[in-house]
């Protein structure tokens, strides 16, 4: 289970325009990280509370409902998250390379 | 000279000597004075005693001769022989008491005592007026005095000596009652308030007694403060809905725990789950991010071909518009993986029940070069790598995904073994395999089919190999148990061999399809280019034989809406159309190269598509066209590319095309490739299968015709 995940990170970080993963957990600080600490750090802290934002907003609507993933797009490029029970995972990609 | 006692009334000699001796107990302030009075007369008179005339000359006895005299409280001038008349007697009486009271001096005065009622009145209307209370507390305190003073003296002599020994002995009584007239006084005043007492001496003595106070003690008794922890939680409406949602399934659970009496087996299952869960938790917390990280991998590779995937969703080719009636083929993903790099495309099959997730088994078509298979399950959200993998020794010629369990997996393999792989559990071992001892075919595996359950509830599926046997397997239990159904001759092959034996040529099947509705019903496509009709039920004779083709045959499928029609094709370049009541293909196309797959379109009965070794991908529509291809279409790159396998997606415009290289290209459907019937004025769309039973039976009629004709 483990080697597959890690394989899965992997090849998401070796994707074409992929600038770097990072693994949050549930407190907004970083596990694992591909980019430095200061970038990480920001990164962890800013978006943790956005999708503890979008969660709460997508689940005030219809408590059935939950959120999946975020995506920001911006001119440079775009950042996904993806919420999980415990943990975030954000990748931020440059799709047009 | 002084008479000594000037009380005296009688009128008496005056003595100079011992005149205290003839005294009784006399407490007078007078003797004092009149000692000082007598030595006073001595001193200023030094002369003799000058005797009156008329003194009486008495003989010194008579002289010395004492007179006691007694003071009496009697009164002198009170009568003391007062007679009264008895009438009861009738006679004078002497009244035995006689009153001795003399009163020296009476004045009528306004006084009256403080406790009678008149006093009492008087004093409630002071209190009223309330002008001067003070002074007239002081008045009636000194009334009080001067009545208790008047009463002392007033009283008998036993009295006031008892009233003076009392005070001499008990020094409280007088007080007391002093004291008692005071309280009096002061519960006759209730309404004034509390003025300052008088405390004189006379009728006030403060008297106040210490009780024995007990000490006091502080007692104290200090705990250790609870402990104490901070706790905030927010309370969301989602938040509850999900407390809520818990609470079910607990409640759901304690429910079925109840109802259901677990057995050994179970239990253990549960104990194992259990520890897998607490072993999941224990383990590297990485492994939770599992789903997000599929998530986010496949947002990564829409990110990456997103243009794909909007092609995929929304493109519509408009130039469709102009060409007539042929279409294009939109080629938008391919799927590739490393490790099927040399291997073909040998079976590609969609999932029933997903519709974007599809398995290509991989293996080897040369006889020469056999190595190692592979099954591969991709989904077209993620094309950069595939859902599942498994890899087997064999090359995997055929395989089939069940309906009702979309997670079974059949496939044939290419030295003669069938196996079904589980998706559901994750080690890339199949579940079950065939072996030498339960059966296996002794050639390759072409075609592989799962039936519907049998009436025992067990999987069970169809295996056609080249060794002419078709073969039924039932998966008991847990284990393969195979029947041969129907052993593939060759009429007019058997031969004379020795001893008179008759060797039978075995038939090579290479294909196989079954029926939609009538079950028992399936053709078999053989390499010698036959297509035999055949049942279930009947194991050594044909329903029908078809001459088909001059080659192997290398497909035959029925369509999924006439159930009277089929499709084959040929390594001998042609496609042909059948209808299985008449023994002359309905309609034939040449497609100049070796056909190596066809396929019904799933959503039209008129159209199929063909794919040939040089590459090129043939789309036909037979109610637009009935003898050429509407689409005729190079879709591998490379020209010594050959295609082996094409399928069609059950939902969405695509079909995916499988090539010798391992590569598996997903083209889009043109519009003019999916046209529908067209509506007339006035008339409804009308859709569903019959309509494309008609559509192909007018088609079929047409044919008919003409070869009836000719």
């Amino acid at each position: 289970m483990q080697a597959e995940v890690e394989e899965t990170l992997k090849r998401i970080q070796s994707h074409k325009g992929v600038m770097g993963t990072m693994v949050v957990n549930a407190e907004g600080i970083p596990i694992r990280t591909t980019l430095d600490n200061s970038t990480t750090v920001q990164y962890a802290g800013l978006l943790h509370q956005l999708t503890m934002k979008a969660k709460s907003t997508v689940r005030d609507i219809d408590p059935q409902n939950d959120l999946t993933f975020l995506r920001i797009r911006s001119k440079k490029h775009e950042i996904m998250v993806a919420p999980d029970k415990e943990y975030l995972l954000i990748v931020i990609q440059n799709p047009c390379e | 000279v002084f008479p000594a006692s000037s009380k005296m009334p009688h009128k008496q000699p005056p003595r100079k000597q011992s005149i205290n001796t003839g005294r009784g107990a006399r407490k007078r302030d007078e003797d004092s004075g009149t000692e000082v009075g007598e030595g006073a007369d001595e001193w200023a008179q030094s002369k003799a005693t000058v005797r009156p005339p008329d003194q009486l000359e008495l003989t010194d006895a008579e002289l010395k001769e004492e007179f006691t005299r007694i003071l009496t409280a009697n009164n002198p001038h009170a009568p003391q022989n007062i007679v009264r008349y008895s009438f009861k007697e009738g006679t004078y009486k002497f009244i035995g008491v006689v009153n001795q009271l003399a009163v020296h001096f009476s004045q009528v005065g306004n006084l009256i005592p403080k406790d009678s009622d008149e006093g009492r009145r008087q004093h409630y209307r002071d209190e009223l007026a309330a002008v001067s209370y003070q002074g007239s507390q002081e008045s009636t305190k000194v009334v009080i005095s001067e009545t208790e003073i008047l009463e002392e003296e007033e009283e008998p002599k036993e009295s006031e000596a008892e009233a003076e020994t009392e005070a001499g002995s008990q020094i409280d009584m007088p007080a007391a009652e002093a004291a008692e007239k005071v309280t009096e006084e002061e519960l006759m005043t209730p309404k004034q308030p509390k003025e300052r007492k008088l405390t004189n001496q006379f009728n006030f003595s403060e008297r106040a007694s210490q009780t024995l106070n007990n000490p006091l003690r502080d007692r104290e008794c200090q705990m250790e403060p609870p402990p104490r922890t901070n706790f905030s939680a927010t309370a969301n409406q989602w938040e509850i809905y999900d407390a809520y949602v818990e609470e079910l399934e607990k409640q759901e659970k304690t429910k079925e725990k109840e109802k259901t009496k677990t057995p050994v087996a179970k239990k253990m299952g549960k104990m194992a789950m259990k520890k897998m869960t607490s072993m999941e938790s224990q383990s590297d917390d990485i492994t939770k991010v599992t789903q997000a990280a599929k998530i986010v991998e496949r947002m990564v590779n829409q990110n990456t071909y997103d243009d794909v995937a909007q092609d995929f969703k929304y493109y519509e080719d408009a130039a469709d518009e102009y060409r007539d009636q042929e279409g294009t083929l939109l080629p938008l993903w391919k799927f590739q993986n490393d490790k099927a790099k040399r291997l073909a495309v040998t079976a590609l099959c969609w999932n029933p029940k997903y519709n974007d997730l599809f398995a290509v088994g991989h293996g080897s078509y040369d006889f020469m070069k056999q190595s190692r298979g592979m099954l591969l399950l991709y989904s077209m959200k993620n094309p950069s790598f595939p859902e599942y993998i498994f890899s087997s020794e064999s090359g995997i010629m055929c395989l089939d995904m069940h309906v009702d369990h979309p997670y079974l997996v059949v496939v044939g393999h290419y030295d003669g073994n069938v196996a079904i792989y589980n998706l559901k559990k994750p080690h890339s071992q199949p579940s079950f395999r065939s072996s030498p001892k339960s059966g296996k075919h002794t050639d390759p595996v072409w075609q592989v089919r799962w039936q519907k359950d049998d009436m025992d509830n067990n999987l069970n599926f169809f295996s056609v190999s080249s060794d002419g046997r078709i073969v039924s397997w039932t998966l008991l239990k847990s284990e393969l148990v195979h029947t041969d159904v129907i052993k593939l001759k060759v009429e007019g092959g058997t031969k004379d061999g020795l001893d008179g034996l008759q060797l039978h040529t075995v038939g090579c099947g290479t294909a196989f399809d079954f029926h939609k509705e009538i079950d028992y019903m399936f053709l078999v496509g053989t390499e010698e280019g036959k297509i035999y009709k055949c049942s279930k039920s009947y194991s050594s004779k044909f329903l029908d034989t078809y001459d088909a083709h001059n080659m192997a045959v290398d497909a035959v499928s029925w369509n999924p809406y006439h159930t009277k029609v089929f499709m084959s094709c040929s390594s001998d370049w042609t496609v042909k159309i059948w209808d299985h009541t008449i023994k002359t293909p309905m309609f034939i196309y040449d497609l100049n190269s070796a056909v190596g797959d066809v396929a019904w379109a799933p959503y039209s009965s008129t159209v199929f598509a063909a794919v040939t070794t040089n590459g090129k991908t043939h789309v036909f529509d037979l109610s637009i066209n009935k003898y050429e291809a509407i689409c005729n279409q190079p879709v591998v790159a490379k020209k010594k590319n050959k295609i082996t396998h094409v399928q069609f997606n059950p939902i969405h415009p695509i079909i995916i095309v499988g090539d010798d290289r391992g590569h598996v290209t997903c083209l889009k459907l043109s519009p003019n490739l999916r046209k529908m019937p067209k509506e007339k004025k006035g008339q409804e769309v009308q859709k569903g299968p019959a309509v494309e039973i008609a559509k192909l039976d007018k088609l079929l009629n047409l044919v008919r015709e003409v070869k009836t004709k000719t």
